[in-house]
């Protein structure tokens, strides 16, 4: 398997390991060392039925797992690199807890389909602060941004 | 209150289970949100334990997103259970601890407090909790944008 496959084996098989993932129907693309999520649009998403506009907790939810997705993923490739290339077939993530996440709502997120990056400004060993940023027609439109601490391993409770 | 219990219920109880669904929202439903009670500015929801909603299918706890999605949802109710004449909000920030994992297989409980409302703004604080109230699975704290009905403008 090239080492493009399995890293994206493992993307693919996050939502195995996160069911909430195909709740959202969320949906995952790399480019290099960077992931894009995406949102696809549907009629369980929404909040405010008369505007209509995405549910703020839908949104939220959306950008923390962007989030977790990205930090999983640049573990994988630091592991990968470690192993010589290869991930073994038994290879589990351990998949980063959020401590404290700030949402900010910038625009009324529209029946549409929705795309997140999330950009992971320090990873320490313990503790990644990651900013995250959602947007539909317009990159530079942004519906909401967020930025949080997650907890990157096991040990400390 | 029975306004604000029609508009979030859609007007239809379903007095299956504890509290009532919110098919007023349409994503809280999905979700599976049972509204249990509002009055004065305080608003407590219930999110069963679904499968669908586990985070890490390795322990069977919720995701945090799911936790987010509760808070969010019953801070916008207080909101709304703040003040009869608020047509609309729409969440500016939201900022959520996450203290402990929701215990799997429990129900999540949320109790939100909007503790003060300006011409345009409401301020709401929040808990979750699966066990005990006293041990928190997340705190929330979050300003809303609100819109009044014309008559009720200062």
């Amino acid at each position: 398997m090239t080492e493009t496959g399995a890293h994206s084996d493992l993307l693919n098989g996050l939502s195995a390991s996160i069911p909430y993932i195909r709740f959202l129907g969320l949906v995952f693309e790399r480019r290099g060392d960077e992931i894009t999520a995406m949102m696809p649009y549907k009629p369980d998403l929404i909040g405010n039925p008369l505007l209509p506009a995405l549910h703020g907790g839908a949104t939220g939810a959306f950008l923390e797992i962007t989030a977790v997705t990205q930090l999983v993923s640049d573990t994988a490739l630091a592991d990968m690199a470690a192993a010589g290339g290869a991930l073994p077939d038994d290879y589990a993530p351990v998949m980063p807890r959020p401590i404290d996440i700030t949402f900010d709502y910038l625009r009324s997120g529209k029946p549409l389909d929705t795309y997140a990056r999330a950009i992971v400004q320090r990873r320490g060993r313990r503790v990644a602060n990651v900013r995250i940023e959602a947007w539909q027609e317009e990159r530079v439109k942004l519906i909401a941004a967020a930025h949080g601490n997650f907890l990157l391993s096991n040990a400390a409770g | 209150m029975r306004d604000l219990q029609d508009r979030l219920t859609g007007g239809v109880a379903t007095p299956d289970g504890e509290g009532v669904a919110l098919a007023g929202l349409p994503h809280s439903a999905a979700m599976g949100m049972r509204l249990i009670s509002t009055e004065n500015g305080e608003a407590v929801l219930m999110l069963p334990y679904s499968d669908r909603l586990v985070g890490d299918a390795a322990t069977g706890i919720l995701s945090g997103g799911a936790i987010t999605a509760l808070l969010d949802t019953c801070c916008g109710t207080a909101v709304f259970a703040a003040k009869a004449k608020i047509l609309s909000t729409a969440t500016l920030d939201l900022r959520i601890d996450y203290m402990r994992p929701a215990t799997p297989g429990k129900n999540v409980y949320a109790h939100a407090e909007c503790y003060r409302v300006t011409r345009s703004v409401a301020f709401v604080r929040a808990v979750a909790w699966t066990d005990a109230r006293g041990k928190p699975v997340a705190t929330a704290s979050a300003a809303f944008i609100v819109d009044r009905k014309p008559e009720d403008a200062p």
